[in-house]
């Protein structure tokens, strides 16, 4: 059984009928079925506004899909009772692209991190301090830093203790929502090094939700590529992925610039924004 | 960049003003009963309308009342009360707003569309209508103010709630468990307060205006409480021979409203905040 098992989910914004008049539906998602398995992660690909994001709010469970199961555990994450789903929120957390809007800007890196360890553990404060002085430690920030306010950091340090709030309840999957697109190419790096670090570590399950092939495919094992709503392209291998003849992969791929300008070069005369 | 500056210092020098007024005015109010020469309700026919002297500082009234006194325990009533119009009406807008901003849909929609109902009538003339129907006193007034108060914080708090709903941190919150009592208590209230509180330090203006407003008409407080709006209404027989019975709480009650909205003003030009 895989951890997590998308069954044709669809999904459409704005299907409500206003006054008199219809709204026209906005297809975001359209028949996507995939699946992720415990310790691996899989590289969510596309332009924006493919559907990416959508995608992996249904999957979080926070936005129910028109049509389709979401299965986590082999139970539906929007069927199951009260109990059950309490239960299911601390095997499958979450970080954003922005680190800065992640965080609430009056609580401090401990009561940050601190906040779902309160949720799930019956932790005395002492416990609670030095549970997050670790967390900090893993994802290689000081303990020292737990006093400080979100404005005091840097986005990947900041980035950092959002992964370190995800980790807190040692989850079996995160959904990494572009968790490096905002970061500088050096802090990338870092931060995408510190996620591979944890999936072995913690035998983590991702999905990474990504426009940067480099990126998805540092830390990928399984490719997806999107657009427009749809699964256009799926490879168990990572390196299937540059022999794909799909046209949208093709782009995406070409669109890895080469080490040395002088060998940047455009498909097809197409522009790149 | 320099023109920027220049406003910061004088918006601090306007916040330095206008709170260490006010602190000077609530520290009157408290200690009135000490620092008040005379018994302000003590009526001494043979010294009416008496000019200044060692014992009535600034004379006395039609019922040879110590004016001083009357002003200095008015404060009592005007800050006292304004604070607790103040109070009650954040109470029940926060609860009010943070249900129709976290609901959304027809709850929202109901209780917005009965703010902007309240909202559409001039203040004062909803208070008068309100103060006919419970009848006059101090007590019915307080009622009438909070009433019509309460929407402007709740309609406030209401947006930004909205607009704090849509925040990743309050999405990551709940992923990371957090149930939505908890997540009201530490993620919005304490996101949504202090613009709030500034808001509402020129409400207070409002209210001590509405406050004396209402006495000076008769239907506030009832003689022979000291307060300014009523000390008006008093002195207003003596406009002629003694124009200072209605100036002195006339002065006060300018200095007050003028504190308050300096400081208001100028804690919402340093923090950026939208007045209503």
């Amino acid at each position: 059984m895989n951890l997590l098992e998308v069954v044709g989910v669809t999904h459409t914004y704005g299907s409500f009928r206003s006054f008199r008049r219809k709204e026209k539906a906005a297809t975001a998602l359209s028949d996507i079925s995939l699946s992720i398995g415990e310790g691996m992660c899989l590289g969510l690909l596309g332009t924006s506004g493919a559907g990416k994001s959508t995608l992996g709010k249904v999957i979080l469970g926070v936005e129910k899909p028109t049509k389709g199961t979401v299965l986590f555990q082999g139970q539906d994450l929007y069927t199951m009772g009260a109990a059950a789903r309490k239960h299911f929120r601390r095997d499958l957390q979450v970080v954003f692209q922005d680190s800065f809007s992640s965080v609430n800007p009056r609580m401090t890196a401990e009561k940050i991190i601190s906040e779902p360890l309160e949720n799930y553990e019956r932790l005395s404060p002492s416990e609670l301090k030095r549970n997050v002085a670790q967390l900090l430690e893993v994802v290689g920030l000081h303990a020292d830093d737990m006093t400080k306010y979100p404005m005091q950091f840097s986005g990947g340090q900041l980035q950092r203790i959002n992964i370190a709030r995800a980790i807190a309840l040692k989850p079996k999957m995160i959904v990494l929502d572009e968790p490096v697109s905002s970061l500088d190419m050096v802090t990338q790096t870092h931060i995408l090094t510190l996620l591979n670090e944890l999936k072995a570590e913690y035998g983590l399950s991702y999905l990474f939700i990504t426009h940067d092939i480099r990126a998805a495919y540092s830390v990928s094992d399984a490719l997806a590529v999107m657009d427009k709503g749809r699964v256009v392209e799926m490879v168990q291998d990572k390196d299937e992925i540059f022999s794909s003849q799909q046209p949208v992969v093709k782009k995406l791929v070409s669109s890895i610039l080469p080490e040395h300008p002088r060998n940047r070069t455009l498909l097809n005369g197409d522009v790149f924004v | 960049m320099i023109s920027s500056i220049r406003i910061a210092r004088k918006s601090q020098a306007a916040i330095l003003i206008g709170s260490a007024t006010l602190a000077a005015f609530f520290l009157i109010a408290i200690l009135a009963p000490w620092i008040a020469p005379n018994d302000p309700i003590q009526v001494n026919l043979v010294l009416k309308l008496s000019p200044p002297s060692f014992d009535y500082p600034l004379g006395t009234d039609h019922l040879g009342r110590c004016n001083l006194s009357r002003l200095l325990y008015g404060a009592r009533v005007s800050l006292g009360f304004a604070s607790l119009i103040f109070v009650a009406a954040l109470g029940f807008g926060l609860v009010i707003g943070t249900i129709a901003g976290y609901k959304g849909g027809v709850i929202d929609a109901v209780l917005m569309r009965f703010c902007e109902g309240v909202m559409a009538f001039p203040n004062l003339v909803l208070v008068l209508g309100i103060v006919g129907l419970l009848g006059p006193g101090l007590w019915q007034v307080v009622m009438a103010l909070m009433m019509v108060q309460w929407v402007y914080y709740a309609r406030m708090i209401r947006n930004m709630i909205v607009g704090l709903k849509e925040q990743n941190f309050i999405l990551a919150a709940r992923i990371s468990g957090s149930s939505t009592g908890k997540i009201i208590r530490r993620h919005m209230i304490p996101n949504v307060l202090p613009p709030v509180l500034v808001m509402g330090t020129l409400e207070m203006g409002w209210a001590i205006m509405d406050l004396s407003a209402l006495s000076f008409l008769g239907l506030g407080v009832q003689p022979p409480t000291a307060e300014w709006g009523a000390m008006i209404l008093e002195g207003k027989n003596f406009i002629r021979s003694q124009p200072e019975l209605m100036l002195y709480p006339g002065i006060m009650i300018l200095l007050v409203v003028i504190s308050f909205n300096v400081l208001g003003e100028a804690l919402s030009e340093k923090y950026g905040i939208k007045k209503r």
